[in-house]
């Protein structure tokens, strides 16, 4: 079983059939072990999004195709996370790190990948992870194990601003992951317990630790546990409504939606309208990076 | 976006000056309070200085020292003590910070000057134009020290200033005269006054044009040098060293104008700060727009020293017209404008607004404000949480990824 970690099981990667490992191990720079040019057809470009929780790794294609991915816990030593993520996700990809070209790392600890060409707010690659996906105006609303964030983007892929949560948990992975704890339930179960919810309670504590104050109540009231699920679930749209407007298209991003897809369910309810989720929404933030280091090659001047 | 090969700060040679202003004013203090050679008085940072000033009193600034304990940031070792004695974290930390320290029985003095404690005062007086938190913060010392505490209830929230309103606050002002020549021992002089407030205004045009040089592109200097010579404006003014200071500061900006220095190497964007400075993290804060090659060319803050109202020929109507016109003082629309004009003389590409927790006075995101403005000016603005002095409030990455995130914006535009 997987136990989740805000956002992304501790392992899960794509997977490659090739069993290339590069050199990687070392600190930063001795990457590119070939001096050789990397052709544009054999080139990958990768993205590390180093969260707060989780460590995600991407590798794309000059086709912009994911062609290999990671995610694991960032734990304490995030250098050591992205090497290791990388490894593993140019092997899932079957590319051997000669091949890389181009690297942008982004995230909480995006100036601790000792291999990356290039850092990236995780905001500006959530966009751009999304975007591709949906080259539309839209409101992308990034859920993830420590904050989220609201980011308006125009219809030709530039942001026209953004708000990222205040300093509390609620609304974030966090705060599921605290409150699944009060509840004794594996975080993983939360989505299909919620969809099982037969009724609606409302949650309205504004911050983490009096939920669970809530929570405890709704225990002792005999509610059932399905129907607390939903609760939280709700909840954290909830948190996410009072932030910012989410005007026209909303697309869903983060390991939260990832592990939660009913959440994209609550919220169409609660906006009477469809809300777009990419495919592995977890791997957004790295996915945006990676598109900006094929994008940002020739710029690098400036 | 970090780039390697960091721009530096560039130090003025004004600081030296600086310096010994500063040193001078706090000794001054420091010797009246042990020999009774002067009578102190405390007053809020637009408080009637002018008139104390002109009746012969030494005036000492309670939120110079909070800032100095923000800036120091052992604020944080004082506001916990206030906390527990009663006085909230949600109220201004200047506040908390000042008075835990004051209760702890330390000041930030001593490192800086070898001072050991605040200077005794024989009286108080604030003026409420700027907030309440002033009048308790005043009372808590006027009962410890056992010493009268004077006010001016000032209007606040004002669209445009009537002569009502300045009746008004000049009638409490001339109330107070006869309570300050008691304590001050002496009749006040109006001949005195006159030529005080002729030498407030000075430094208030001084003030105003040495900020002004910032319209230059690039900038010969940022908000955050800004907040450090902003010193003589705030403890000084209605003295001629301020005046003095200010003049010596404004050559040597006309000069780094001339010569095309920029504060910012290679400056990329120009942007407004609004709200309270994050006095325990200025420094960081520089170096970091720094690196993202952002001037922050012009501040609310900075600009509430610029009192153009003062006339020496009418002091006590000036006075008032003055206080009352600050910025703080004023209605939504009213902030508005002013802050619209000067995005236009500043050139400015962008707005960040502070949203200081403990101090909603100086917290102008909190009614829909940067959403107007942005719609209006068609301008990027960013909200940014954080305090002027209270680090718990402060969420290093977030403000960091917040203003990498709104830079990578301006570049997109
Ligand atoms: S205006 Fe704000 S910072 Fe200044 S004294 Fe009042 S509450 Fe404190």
């Amino acid at each position: 079983m997987i136990h989740i970690i805000y956002g992304g099981g501790v392992r899960d990667s794509m997977k490659g059939d090739a069993t290339a490992k590069g050199a990687l191990q070392g600190s930063g720079g001795g990457l590119r072990t070939s001096g050789i040019a990397v052709g544009e057809a054999d080139a990958v470009w990768v993205g590390v999004d180093v969260g707060a929780c989780a460590t995600k790794v991407v590798v794309i294609d000059a086709r912009r195709d994911m062609r290999g991915y990671h995610v694991l816990r960032s734990g304490v030593d995030y250098a050591a996370a992205s090497r290791e993520g990388l490894e593993q996700a140019l092997d899932a990809a079957g590319v051997p790190p000669g091949r890389i070209r181009r690297v942008t790392s982004t995230g909480y600890g995006r100036n601790n990948v000792p291999f990356a060409d290039e850092v990236r707010t995780e905001i500006g690659c959530h966009m751009k992870g999304c975007f591709h996906y949906h080259p539309h105006a839209a409101t992308i609303v990034d859920i993830g194990g420590q904050d989220c964030k609201v980011i308006h983007v125009d219809d030709r892929g530039r942001r026209v601003g953004f708000k990222m949560n205040r300093k509390c948990a609620a609304g974030t992975g966090a705060f599921l992951e605290e409150t699944a704890l009060r509840l004794g339930v594996d975080l993983s179960r939360l989505d299909s317990l919620a969809r099982g919810a037969s009724k609606r309670i409302r949650l309205g504590a504004y911050c983490t630790v009096f939920s669970a104050t809530e929570i405890l109540a709704l225990i002792r009231r005999g509610e059932s546990l399905e129907d607390i699920a939903r609760g939280l679930l709700e909840s954290v749209v909830q948190r996410i409504l009072e932030m910012d407007p989410l005007e026209g298209t909303v697309i869903l991003s983060g390991g939260v939606i990832h592990h939660n897809p009913f959440l994209a369910r609550i919220l169409e309810e609660k906006l009477g309208r469809e809300v777009v989720v990419p495919p592995r929404p977890q791997f957004m933030g790295a996915f945006g990076a990676a598109l900006y280091a094929l994008e940002g090659e020739g710029e690098e001047a400036s | 976006m970090s780039t390697s090969g960091l721009p530096q700060r560039k130090e003025f040679r004004a600081t030296a000056r600086l310096k010994q202003l500063m040193a001078d004013h706090f000794h001054q203090l420091d010797e009246a309070a042990k020999t009774g050679s002067a009578k102190i008085a405390w007053c809020t940072s637009v408080g009637p200085a002018e008139l104390l000033r002109a009746m012969g009193f030494l005036v000492y600034f309670p939120e110079n020292h909070g800032a100095m304990l923000g800036a120091t940031r052992t604020a944080m070792d004082y506001i916990p003590a206030a906390n527990a004695a009663g006085y909230s974290p949600d109220i201004c930390s200047y506040l908390t910070s000042d008075v835990g320290a004051f209760l702890r029985g330390e000041t930030p003095l001593r490192r800086a000057y070898g001072i050991e404690r605040v200077p005794r005062p024989d009286v108080l007086v604030y003026n409420t134009n700027q907030c309440r938190d002033v009048q308790d913060w005043f009372h808590f010392y006027g009962r410890r020290f056992g010493v009268p505490v004077l006010g001016i209830s000032s209007p606040r929230g004002v669209e445009e200033l009537s002569s009502v309103h300045i009746a008004d606050v000049a009638a409490q002002l001339e109330a107070m005269v006869p309570a300050l020549e008691k304590i001050a021992g002496r009749p006040l002089d109006m001949d005195r006054l006159r030529e005080v407030v002729a030498l407030s205004k000075r430094c208030s045009d001084l003030w105003k044009e040495v900020l002004d040089t910032a319209r230059s592109v690039p900038s010969p200097w940022t908000f955050f040098d800004h907040t450090i010579h902003m010193g003589p404006a705030v403890v000084a003014r209605g003295t001629p060293e301020a005046v003095e200071y200010y003049e010596i500061l404004l050559e040597e900006l006309r000069e780094r104008i001339e010569q095309g220095m920029a504060a910012v190497d290679g400056e990329r964007h120009r942007l407004y700060w609004e709200g309270m400075p994050i006095w325990g993290k200025l420094r960081d804060l520089a170096n970091l727009f720094m690196d993202l090659r952002c001037c922050i060319v012009a501040s609310t803050y900075c600009n509430s020293w610029i009192f153009s109202a003062f006339d020496p020929e009418d002091p006590f109507r000036s006075m008032a017209h003055a206080y009352t016109d600050i910025f703080i003082c004023h209605a939504e629309p009213w902030k508005e404008r002013y802050i619209e004009e000067r995005i236009r003389e500043f050139q400015v590409d962008g707005i960040l607004f502070h949203d200081a927790k403990t101090c909603p006075n100086n917290s102008n995101s909190r009614y829909g404000m940067p959403q107007r403005l942005q719609e209006r000016l068609g301008l990027p603005a960013l909200v940014v949480h954080g305090d002027l002095n209270d680090l718990r409030c402060y969420s290093e990455e977030q403000v960091r990824t917040n203003i990498e995130a709104f830079v990578e914006q301006l570049e997109e535009r």
